[in-house]
């Protein structure tokens, strides 16, 4: 079913109420549910929360539309409790990381594979192989420090091996910046994508500097550590894609339509029916937000929302197995490193960051130290090596 | 009604549920090389050089009175374990407390489930908590006499609860039933046993022979929390077990 953004009006923003009881609804469960309902709420987690970061720094440089973007907000922060709180108590941080890291895999893999601007893709593709890197790292330190497996969580849909190496993806910050998209020629998923790349990425780094601190073995307290600064790498990388000529209000419309976008999608593929009907609520008071903000837009900057919107929603997120796209871009571009704002060959890479690198690491790794020899195995690399019960592997074709 | 049986349902956790998946998963996991050779040694190498620097969780409050100076000098004089003891007593002391919390979200349970096959009935449970309460109350009075501060958080007693925050975890899930929630109160039960006979034995040359008197009954109404514990779970477990298979 298409959905016609221009004429749906959603839910009236003085509708769009709760009680705290609602907002704290029956978790998912992590042993029933499918993966893939982990990922959507951690994504539209992470999406409401910058939602609510870009309308307060909205509100810092805009006191004539502060009235709007705090009554938005209001109606956001317990959208988001509602996600949030679908997390399950009996999910460990530790297991709730290994599902942000494949949110990070799933979802970049999507998103790169629909981008239409090559450069944009590349930028995807490079992001994509160090958030890789990640879910391995955390895998090896689940199995080696609490003795459990990562894929319990992972559902078989996401590989567990080496990317471009964590130790390697440090960079001085003027490798991290990126060309942004030139917001009168760009095309609207590509704006799109990469709202929703700083959206997930922001709240990673900010997950990671929240639970690091929690972990009680040194070598979890300073995986974290290494890797929340490579989130905040991505974000740096991500947060440039963005045309920065852009005025607050078409920022703003953007970010409700990409909220719309996710929820959308979301409510598509949603296997738990409970879950899939808080998606299309959601729909709906997204689409109340985008009005509100196309109205303010048509008021202030006199212009027709349309100069900025698309007529339609682009196709909606796959929320599915990216492993054979994964898999193909990690052998061509593994090596690849950043310079500047270019993705370059391993023999082009940035002297600062060279130099960044091993400063950084002149102690040694965390991330290389956790998984030193470290191939994933079913049941955990204490359980014999085959299949998981007792028998060899068969070669199948990915 | 909550119920205490688990079903069969759609676990996804395994691989036996994705034959392709799993199979590329692995193969690829095979395939890959590590970055860096070695194994999970270099964990417990971080461990240790952390551990090397000393630095502990806490230390013991000093005491608050004359009386707990006096213990102090006695103790340095005798070079005893007084210091040992309260920081003990302070642990027994919150986990009373804490075992006073647990008990009424057993209660919460136990009213929102349906009846366990040997029990427990409600005023027994409801017999523990009092008597943890009463426990509490008996180690804070003793704290006090010693000198001690009983609302200070001594490091034996940190450690026990952070041992006991899994617990908390488990009673605080609605979604956990009452047979799985007597699991964990079970654990409870055989730390808090085994706490006791160890404080009653420091007591034995730290405190006076009416404080050992009061600690000893209540280690006999522990055991009896322990025995009562462990039936329970025992019979819900096996009696579910059984039943299962007869159908």
């Amino acid at each position: 079913m298409a959905l016609d953004i221009m004429k749906e009006r959603g839910t009236a923003l003085n509708k769009q109420q709760f009680t705290w009881k609602e907002l704290v609804q029956v978790p998912y469960s992590k042993l029933d549910d499918d993966a893939f309902t982990r990922v959507r709420v951690i994504l539209m987690n992470g999406i409401e929360a910058e939602s609510l970061r870009f309308k307060h720094m909205c509100a810092r440089f805009n006191p004539h539309l502060q009235v709007p973007l705090a009554q938005i907000r209001r109606a956001e922060q317990h959208q988001q409790t509602m996600v949030n709180w679908l997390n399950p108590p009996d999910q460990s941080p530790l297991e709730t990381t290994i599902g942000f890291e494949q949110v990070a895999i799933e979802l970049t893999a999507f998103l790169a594979q629909n981008e239409p601007d090559p450069y944009l893709k590349q930028v995807m593709d490079f992001g994509l192989l160090e958030d890789f890197d990640h879910m391995y790292r955390y895998a090896a330190l689940m199995d080696r420090v609490e003795g459990r497996d990562a894929n319990t969580l992972l559902q078989c849909y996401t590989d567990i091996l080496p990317g471009r190496p964590t130790s390697v993806e440090h960079r001085a910050p003027e490798d991290d910046l990126r060309v942004n998209y030139e917001k009168a020629t760009a095309s609207p998923i590509s704006k799109l994508n990469a709202v929703i790349l700083v959206a997930a990425e922001t709240q990673t780094h900010d997950y990671y500097m929240t639970v690091g601190p929690m972990f009680a073995d040194p070598t979890a307290r300073q995986l974290y550590a290494e890797i929340a600064s490579i989130e905040e790498q991505h974000v740096t990388q991500y947060e440039s894609l963005s045309d920065p000529k852009e005025t607050w209000l078409e920022k703003w419309m953007m970010l409700e339509l990409m909220e719309v976008y996710t929820y959308f999608s979301c409510a598509k593929q949603e296997s738990n029916p409970r879950i899939k009907k808080i998606w299309e609520r959601f729909v709906d008071y997204e689409l109340g937000h985008l009005h509100v903000a196309m109205d303010l837009f048509r008021r202030h900057e006199n212009r027709d929302p349309a100069e900025v919107l698309p007529a339609s929603l682009p196709e909606p997120i796959d929320f599915s197995s990216q492993r054979k796209y994964v898999r193909e871009t990690l052998a061509e571009q593994v090596d690849f490193r950043a310079n500047g704002r270019q993705i370059v060959t391993l023999q082009e890479d940035s002297q600062l960051s060279i130099a960044y690198r091993q400063r950084m690491n002149r102690e040694g790794s965390p991330s290389e130290r956790v998984a030193a020899g470290y191939q994933w195995r079913p049941g955990t690399e204490l359980a014999p090596k085959g299949n998981g019960h007792g028998h060899s592997t068969r070669q199948v074709s990915p | 009604m909550m119920k205490n049986q688990v079903e069969i349902g759609k676990n996804r956790t395994g691989i036996a549920l994705s034959p392709i998946d799993s199979q590329l998963l692995i193969q690829g996991a095979e395939a890959a090389p590590p970055s860096m050779p070695g194994n999970e040694s270099a964990i417990n190498e971080a461990r240790t050089a952390y551990a090397a620097d000393g630095a502990p969780i806490g230390t013991m409050p000093p005491p608050v009175t004359i009386r707990g100076i006096a213990v102090g000098l006695v103790d340095a004089a005798k070079g005893k374990n007084a210091n040992v003891f309260l920081d003990k007593l302070g642990e027994r002391l919150a986990f009373e407390r804490t075992g006073t919390r647990l008990y009424d979200a057993v209660l919460s349970k136990f009213d929102a489930s349906e009846p366990l096959p040997a029990g427990p009935a409600r005023a027994e449970l409801e017999q523990i908590k009092a008597e943890e309460a009463v426990h509490f109350e008996m180690l804070r009075e003793v704290m006090v006499s010693m000198g001690g501060d009983p609302t200070a958080l001594t490091p034996s007693a940190d450690v026990a609860a952070v041992n006991s925050m899994g617990l908390l975890q488990v009673l605080g899930d609605p979604r956990m039933n009452l047979k799985q929630s007597l699991e964990a109160i079970l654990v409870a039960e055989l730390v808090d046993n085994d706490g006791w006979e160890t404080l009653i034995e420091l007591a034995r040359t730290e405190a006076n022979a009416s404080v050992v008197r009061r600690f000893e009954q209540a280690l006999a109404e522990e055991q009896v929390h322990l025995s009562n514990v462990r039936r329970w779970v025992r019979a819900a477990t096996v009696q579910r077990e059984g039943s299962a298979t007869a159908r």
